[in-house]
Protein backbone atom coordinates (compact mmCIF):
# COMPACT_ATOMS: atom_id res chain seq x y z
CA UNK A 1 0.00 0.00 0.00
CA UNK A 2 2.74 2.45 0.99
CA UNK A 3 4.65 1.61 -2.18
CA UNK A 4 1.59 2.07 -4.41
CA UNK A 5 0.80 5.46 -2.92
CA UNK A 6 4.36 6.70 -3.10
CA UNK A 7 4.61 5.58 -6.72
CA UNK A 8 1.33 7.29 -7.53
CA UNK A 9 2.39 10.56 -5.96
CA UNK A 10 5.78 10.43 -7.70
CA UNK A 11 4.17 9.84 -11.11
CA UNK A 12 1.18 12.19 -10.89
CA UNK A 13 2.90 15.39 -11.98
CA UNK A 14 5.11 13.85 -14.69
CA UNK A 15 2.02 12.15 -16.15
CA UNK A 16 0.02 15.37 -16.00
CA UNK A 17 2.85 17.21 -17.75
CA UNK A 18 3.09 14.57 -20.47
CA UNK A 19 -0.69 14.24 -20.75
CA UNK A 20 -1.43 17.93 -21.24
CA UNK A 21 1.37 18.49 -23.77
CA UNK A 22 0.46 15.33 -25.71
CA UNK A 23 -3.20 16.35 -25.83
CA UNK A 24 -2.17 19.83 -27.01
CA UNK A 25 0.20 18.59 -29.73
CA UNK A 26 -2.37 16.17 -31.06
CA UNK A 27 -4.91 18.98 -31.38
CA UNK A 28 -2.27 21.05 -33.23
CA UNK A 29 -2.06 23.69 -30.50
CA UNK A 30 1.20 25.71 -30.62
CA UNK A 31 1.93 24.43 -27.12
CA UNK A 32 5.07 26.39 -26.40
CA UNK A 33 3.49 29.71 -27.41
CA UNK A 34 0.35 28.84 -25.45
CA UNK A 35 2.40 27.97 -22.41
CA UNK A 36 4.33 31.25 -22.47
CA UNK A 37 1.14 33.23 -22.99
CA UNK A 38 -0.40 31.59 -19.92
CA UNK A 39 2.74 31.77 -17.80
CA UNK A 40 2.82 35.56 -18.18
CA UNK A 41 -0.03 35.74 -15.68
CA UNK A 42 2.00 34.04 -12.95
CA UNK A 43 4.11 37.07 -12.18
CA UNK A 44 1.12 39.33 -11.79
CA UNK A 45 -0.79 36.88 -9.64
CA UNK A 46 2.11 36.38 -7.23
CA UNK A 47 2.78 40.09 -6.85
CA UNK A 48 -0.88 40.85 -6.28
CA UNK A 49 -0.69 38.46 -3.31
CA UNK A 50 2.09 40.28 -1.50
CA UNK A 51 0.14 42.92 0.46
CA UNK A 52 -2.38 40.33 1.63
CA UNK A 53 0.37 37.96 2.74
CA UNK A 54 2.31 40.69 4.55
CA UNK A 55 -0.82 41.71 6.45
CA UNK A 56 -1.75 38.20 7.45
CA UNK A 57 1.71 36.83 8.20
CA UNK A 58 2.78 39.85 10.29
CA UNK A 59 -0.27 39.49 12.50
CA UNK A 60 0.24 35.71 12.77
CA UNK A 61 3.92 36.11 13.63
CA UNK A 62 3.19 38.73 16.28
CA UNK A 63 0.59 36.39 17.77
CA UNK A 64 2.90 33.39 17.71
CA UNK A 65 6.34 34.84 18.36
CA UNK A 66 5.27 36.74 21.48
CA UNK A 67 3.87 33.59 23.08
CA UNK A 68 0.25 34.73 22.84
CA UNK A 69 -0.69 31.47 21.12
CA UNK A 70 0.78 29.49 24.03
CA UNK A 71 -1.31 31.55 26.45
CA UNK A 72 -4.46 30.94 24.46
CA UNK A 73 -3.74 27.21 24.62
CA UNK A 74 -3.41 27.43 28.41
CA UNK A 75 -6.68 29.31 28.69
CA UNK A 76 -8.51 26.84 26.47
CA UNK A 77 -7.14 23.64 27.96
CA UNK A 78 -9.83 23.19 30.68
CA UNK A 79 -12.50 23.32 27.98
CA UNK A 80 -10.74 20.85 25.72
CA UNK A 81 -9.93 18.54 28.65
CA UNK A 82 -13.65 18.44 29.29
CA UNK A 83 -14.28 17.53 25.64
CA UNK A 84 -11.75 14.73 25.97
CA UNK A 85 -9.37 16.32 23.48
CA UNK A 86 -5.83 15.32 24.51
CA UNK A 87 -3.68 18.31 25.43
CA UNK A 88 -0.68 16.90 23.58
CA UNK A 89 -2.47 17.70 20.32
CA UNK A 90 -4.13 20.98 21.35
CA UNK A 91 -1.31 23.27 20.16
CA UNK A 92 -1.50 21.62 16.74
CA UNK A 93 -5.28 22.03 16.59
CA UNK A 94 -5.00 25.76 17.26
CA UNK A 95 -2.03 26.24 14.94
CA UNK A 96 -3.55 24.27 12.05
CA UNK A 97 -5.87 26.95 10.60
CA UNK A 98 -3.25 29.69 11.10
CA UNK A 99 0.06 28.39 9.82
CA UNK A 100 1.00 25.50 7.55
CA UNK A 101 4.71 25.39 8.37
CA UNK A 102 4.01 25.95 12.07
CA UNK A 103 1.57 23.07 12.26
CA UNK A 104 3.89 20.79 10.30
CA UNK A 105 6.59 21.51 12.88
CA UNK A 106 4.17 20.71 15.72
CA UNK A 107 3.09 17.47 14.04
CA UNK A 108 6.73 16.41 13.76
CA UNK A 109 7.19 17.22 17.43
CA UNK A 110 4.20 15.08 18.47
CA UNK A 111 5.42 12.18 16.30
CA UNK A 112 8.88 12.43 17.82
CA UNK A 113 7.69 12.70 21.42
CA UNK A 114 4.90 10.13 21.46
CA UNK A 115 5.60 7.96 18.41
CA UNK A 116 3.52 7.65 15.22
CA UNK A 117 1.46 4.71 16.51
CA UNK A 118 0.48 6.31 19.82
CA UNK A 119 -2.94 7.88 20.34
CA UNK A 120 -1.64 11.49 20.22
CA UNK A 121 0.52 10.61 17.21
CA UNK A 122 -2.40 9.19 15.27
CA UNK A 123 -4.76 11.96 16.25
CA UNK A 124 -2.23 14.61 15.25
CA UNK A 125 -1.67 12.97 11.86
CA UNK A 126 -5.41 12.64 11.20
CA UNK A 127 -6.06 16.22 12.24
CA UNK A 128 -3.26 17.49 10.04
CA UNK A 129 -4.47 15.51 7.04
CA UNK A 130 -8.14 16.29 7.31
CA UNK A 131 -7.95 20.08 7.59
CA UNK A 132 -6.22 22.88 5.73
CA UNK A 133 -4.42 26.09 6.61
CA UNK A 134 -7.65 28.05 6.40
CA UNK A 135 -6.21 31.55 6.85
CA UNK A 136 -3.56 30.92 4.20
CA UNK A 137 -6.04 29.55 1.67
CA UNK A 138 -8.45 32.44 2.16
CA UNK A 139 -5.71 35.10 2.14
CA UNK A 140 -4.08 33.77 -1.00
CA UNK A 141 -7.22 32.90 -2.94
CA UNK A 142 -9.00 36.18 -2.17
CA UNK A 143 -5.79 38.19 -2.53
CA UNK A 144 -4.92 36.82 -5.95
CA UNK A 145 -7.94 38.49 -7.54
CA UNK A 146 -8.04 41.48 -5.21
CA UNK A 147 -11.21 40.66 -3.27
CA UNK A 148 -11.88 42.94 -0.33
CA UNK A 149 -14.89 41.10 1.04
CA UNK A 150 -15.26 37.35 1.34
CA UNK A 151 -18.67 37.45 3.01
CA UNK A 152 -19.25 34.43 5.26
CA UNK A 153 -16.34 32.30 4.00
CA UNK A 154 -14.04 32.68 7.02
CA UNK A 155 -16.63 31.72 9.58
CA UNK A 156 -17.80 28.82 7.37
CA UNK A 157 -14.24 27.53 7.09
CA UNK A 158 -13.54 27.83 10.80
CA UNK A 159 -16.73 25.90 11.61
CA UNK A 160 -15.64 23.25 9.10
CA UNK A 161 -12.19 23.08 10.75
CA UNK A 162 -13.79 22.59 14.13
CA UNK A 163 -15.98 19.83 12.69
CA UNK A 164 -12.83 18.27 11.28
CA UNK A 165 -11.16 18.27 14.72
CA UNK A 166 -14.13 16.60 16.39
CA UNK A 167 -14.43 14.10 13.54
CA UNK A 168 -10.70 13.26 13.81
CA UNK A 169 -11.02 12.65 17.54
CA UNK A 170 -14.07 10.44 17.09
CA UNK A 171 -12.65 8.50 14.14
CA UNK A 172 -9.27 7.84 15.76
CA UNK A 173 -10.96 6.64 18.95
CA UNK A 174 -13.15 4.33 16.87
CA UNK A 175 -10.45 3.01 14.57
CA UNK A 176 -7.63 2.42 17.01
CA UNK A 177 -9.24 1.95 20.42
CA UNK B 1 -14.76 38.94 10.87
CA UNK B 2 -11.29 39.01 9.36
CA UNK B 3 -10.78 42.49 10.84
CA UNK B 4 -11.53 41.22 14.34
CA UNK B 5 -9.29 38.17 14.06
CA UNK B 6 -6.51 40.34 12.69
CA UNK B 7 -6.88 42.84 15.50
CA UNK B 8 -7.18 40.09 18.12
CA UNK B 9 -3.87 38.50 17.08
CA UNK B 10 -2.06 41.85 17.20
CA UNK B 11 -3.63 42.90 20.50
CA UNK B 12 -2.97 39.55 22.17
CA UNK B 13 0.60 39.60 20.91
CA UNK B 14 1.35 43.08 22.22
CA UNK B 15 -0.28 42.39 25.61
CA UNK B 16 1.56 39.09 26.02
CA UNK B 17 4.89 40.61 25.07
CA UNK B 18 4.38 43.60 27.38
CA UNK B 19 3.35 41.46 30.33
CA UNK B 20 6.28 39.11 29.90
CA UNK B 21 8.62 42.10 29.77
CA UNK B 22 9.90 41.30 26.32
CA UNK B 23 8.28 43.89 24.09
CA UNK B 24 10.86 43.56 21.33
CA UNK B 25 9.28 40.20 20.44
CA UNK B 26 6.52 42.20 18.73
CA UNK B 27 9.00 43.99 16.48
CA UNK B 28 10.74 40.72 15.72
CA UNK B 29 7.38 39.20 14.82
CA UNK B 30 6.64 42.07 12.42
CA UNK B 31 9.98 41.64 10.67
CA UNK B 32 9.66 37.85 10.52
CA UNK B 33 6.14 38.06 9.13
CA UNK B 34 7.00 40.56 6.39
CA UNK B 35 10.05 38.59 5.37
CA UNK B 36 8.05 35.38 5.25
CA UNK B 37 5.40 37.07 3.07
CA UNK B 38 8.02 38.07 0.50
CA UNK B 39 9.53 34.58 0.52
CA UNK B 40 6.13 32.99 -0.02
CA UNK B 41 4.96 35.29 -2.81
CA UNK B 42 8.32 35.32 -4.60
CA UNK B 43 8.57 31.57 -4.11
CA UNK B 44 5.21 31.15 -5.79
CA UNK B 45 6.09 33.15 -8.94
CA UNK B 46 7.77 30.25 -10.70
CA UNK B 47 5.31 27.52 -9.88
CA UNK B 48 2.25 29.72 -10.50
CA UNK B 49 3.69 30.74 -13.87
CA UNK B 50 4.32 27.10 -14.71
CA UNK B 51 0.80 25.92 -13.88
CA UNK B 52 -0.78 28.97 -15.54
CA UNK B 53 1.13 28.01 -18.68
CA UNK B 54 0.01 24.38 -18.47
CA UNK B 55 -3.58 25.49 -17.89
CA UNK B 56 -3.41 27.68 -20.98
CA UNK B 57 -2.31 24.72 -23.11
CA UNK B 58 -5.12 22.65 -21.61
CA UNK B 59 -7.58 25.41 -22.39
CA UNK B 60 -6.39 26.03 -25.95
CA UNK B 61 -6.51 22.30 -26.65
CA UNK B 62 -10.08 22.02 -25.39
CA UNK B 63 -9.04 19.76 -22.51
CA UNK B 64 -10.64 21.98 -19.88
CA UNK B 65 -13.91 22.05 -21.77
CA UNK B 66 -13.74 18.28 -22.17
CA UNK B 67 -13.18 17.85 -18.43
CA UNK B 68 -15.98 20.26 -17.64
CA UNK B 69 -18.39 18.34 -19.82
CA UNK B 70 -17.27 15.01 -18.41
CA UNK B 71 -17.34 15.91 -14.72
CA UNK B 72 -19.46 19.06 -14.79
CA UNK B 73 -22.73 17.34 -13.89
CA UNK B 74 -21.12 16.12 -10.66
CA UNK B 75 -20.09 19.53 -9.37
CA UNK B 76 -22.77 21.55 -11.16
CA UNK B 77 -24.99 21.42 -8.10
CA UNK B 78 -22.27 23.00 -5.96
CA UNK B 79 -21.77 25.90 -8.37
CA UNK B 80 -25.18 26.52 -9.93
CA UNK B 81 -24.25 29.96 -11.27
CA UNK B 82 -21.21 28.72 -13.21
CA UNK B 83 -22.17 27.70 -16.77
CA UNK B 84 -21.14 24.03 -17.21
CA UNK B 85 -18.99 24.82 -20.26
CA UNK B 86 -17.23 27.82 -18.74
CA UNK B 87 -13.46 27.35 -18.19
CA UNK B 88 -14.04 28.10 -14.48
CA UNK B 89 -15.69 24.69 -14.14
CA UNK B 90 -12.67 22.91 -15.61
CA UNK B 91 -10.27 24.90 -13.45
CA UNK B 92 -12.29 24.09 -10.32
CA UNK B 93 -12.21 20.40 -11.25
CA UNK B 94 -8.45 20.38 -11.85
CA UNK B 95 -7.78 22.20 -8.61
CA UNK B 96 -9.98 19.76 -6.68
CA UNK B 97 -8.24 16.80 -8.30
CA UNK B 98 -4.82 18.17 -7.32
CA UNK B 99 -6.10 18.50 -3.76
CA UNK B 100 -7.50 14.95 -3.78
CA UNK B 101 -4.13 13.58 -4.79
CA UNK B 102 -2.25 15.74 -2.30
CA UNK B 103 -0.16 17.31 -5.08
CA UNK B 104 1.16 19.97 -2.72
CA UNK B 105 2.65 22.66 -4.91
CA UNK B 106 0.14 22.27 -7.76
CA UNK B 107 -2.88 22.97 -5.54
CA UNK B 108 -2.46 26.69 -4.92
CA UNK B 109 -1.65 27.65 -8.55
CA UNK B 110 -4.59 25.64 -9.89
CA UNK B 111 -6.89 27.06 -7.21
CA UNK B 112 -5.82 30.60 -8.09
CA UNK B 113 -6.50 29.86 -11.75
CA UNK B 114 -10.02 28.79 -10.81
CA UNK B 115 -10.52 31.99 -8.79
CA UNK B 116 -9.35 33.96 -11.81
CA UNK B 117 -11.97 32.34 -14.05
CA UNK B 118 -14.65 32.79 -11.40
CA UNK B 119 -13.77 36.48 -11.31
CA UNK B 120 -14.75 36.70 -15.01
CA UNK B 121 -18.27 35.75 -13.95
CA UNK B 122 -18.30 37.97 -10.86
CA UNK B 123 -20.34 41.17 -11.05
CA UNK B 124 -18.90 43.04 -8.06
CA UNK B 125 -15.17 42.67 -8.56
CA UNK B 126 -14.09 43.26 -4.95
CA UNK B 127 -16.74 41.12 -3.28
CA UNK B 128 -16.58 37.31 -3.42
CA UNK B 129 -19.35 35.72 -5.50
CA UNK B 130 -21.38 32.80 -4.14
CA UNK B 131 -19.38 30.37 -6.26
CA UNK B 132 -16.11 31.77 -4.88
CA UNK B 133 -17.35 31.41 -1.30
CA UNK B 134 -18.29 27.79 -1.90
CA UNK B 135 -15.01 27.06 -3.67
CA UNK B 136 -12.88 28.66 -0.93
CA UNK B 137 -14.87 26.95 1.83
CA UNK B 138 -14.47 23.54 0.18
CA UNK B 139 -10.76 24.05 -0.51
CA UNK B 140 -9.95 25.28 2.99
CA UNK B 141 -11.79 22.32 4.51
CA UNK B 142 -9.21 20.05 2.82
CA UNK B 143 -10.04 17.45 0.19
CA UNK B 144 -6.94 15.33 0.55
CA UNK B 145 -7.47 11.64 0.03
CA UNK B 146 -3.79 10.75 -0.35
CA UNK B 147 -1.89 12.69 2.34
CA UNK B 148 1.60 12.10 0.96
CA UNK B 149 3.45 14.38 3.41
CA UNK B 150 1.87 12.80 6.46
CA UNK B 151 2.50 9.26 5.25
CA UNK B 152 6.13 10.18 4.61
CA UNK B 153 6.43 11.69 8.09
CA UNK B 154 4.92 8.62 9.70
CA UNK B 155 7.30 6.46 7.68
CA UNK B 156 10.38 8.36 8.81
CA UNK B 157 9.24 8.18 12.43
CA UNK B 158 9.02 4.39 12.24
CA UNK B 159 5.27 3.73 12.07
CA UNK B 160 4.41 0.04 11.68
CA UNK B 161 1.99 0.67 8.79
CA UNK B 162 2.40 4.31 7.73
CA UNK B 163 -0.66 4.19 5.44
CA UNK B 164 -3.19 3.00 8.03
CA UNK B 165 -3.90 6.67 8.69
CA UNK B 166 -5.59 7.08 5.29
CA UNK B 167 -8.92 5.64 6.43
CA UNK B 168 -9.34 8.01 9.39
CA UNK B 169 -8.13 10.98 7.34
CA UNK B 170 -10.59 10.29 4.53
CA UNK B 171 -13.48 9.99 6.99
CA UNK B 172 -12.53 13.14 8.91
CA UNK B 173 -11.93 15.07 5.67
CA UNK B 174 -15.31 13.97 4.42
CA UNK B 175 -16.93 15.32 7.62
CA UNK B 176 -15.21 18.71 7.47
CA UNK B 177 -15.95 19.17 3.75
CA UNK B 178 -19.56 18.12 4.27
CA UNK B 179 -19.93 20.65 7.10
CA UNK B 180 -18.31 23.35 4.93
CA UNK B 181 -20.81 22.73 2.12
CA UNK B 182 -23.82 22.69 4.46
CA UNK B 183 -22.82 25.80 6.44
CA UNK B 184 -22.04 27.65 3.21
CA UNK B 185 -25.46 26.70 1.82
CA UNK B 186 -27.15 27.91 5.01
CA UNK B 187 -25.38 31.28 4.88
CA UNK B 188 -26.19 31.63 1.21
CA UNK B 189 -29.84 30.84 1.85
CA UNK B 190 -30.16 33.46 4.60
CA UNK B 191 -28.27 36.17 2.73
CA UNK B 192 -30.65 35.71 -0.18
CA UNK B 193 -33.72 35.73 2.04
CA UNK B 194 -32.60 38.70 4.10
Amino acid sequence: MTVIIQTLSRWAIPLLLLGITTWGISYRVPIYESFVEGAKEGWQTSLRLLPYLVGMLVSIQVFQHTGALQRLIMVLSPLTDWLGFPKEVLPLALMRPISGSGSLALLTQVLETYGPDSFPGRLAATLMGSTETTLYVLTVYAGSIGLKKTKHTLITSLIADFAGFLASLYVVLRFFA
Amino acid sequence: MINYIWFFMILAGVITAASSGNINLVTEGVLKGSEQAVLVSVGLIGVISFWSGMMRIAQDAGLIEFLSRLMGPLVKRLFPEVPPKHPAMGAILLSMSANFLGLGNACTPLGLKAMNHLQELNKEKDVASDAMCTFMAITSSSLTVIPTTIIALRLTHGAITPTDIIGPIVLATFCSTFVAIIVDAIFRHFSKGG
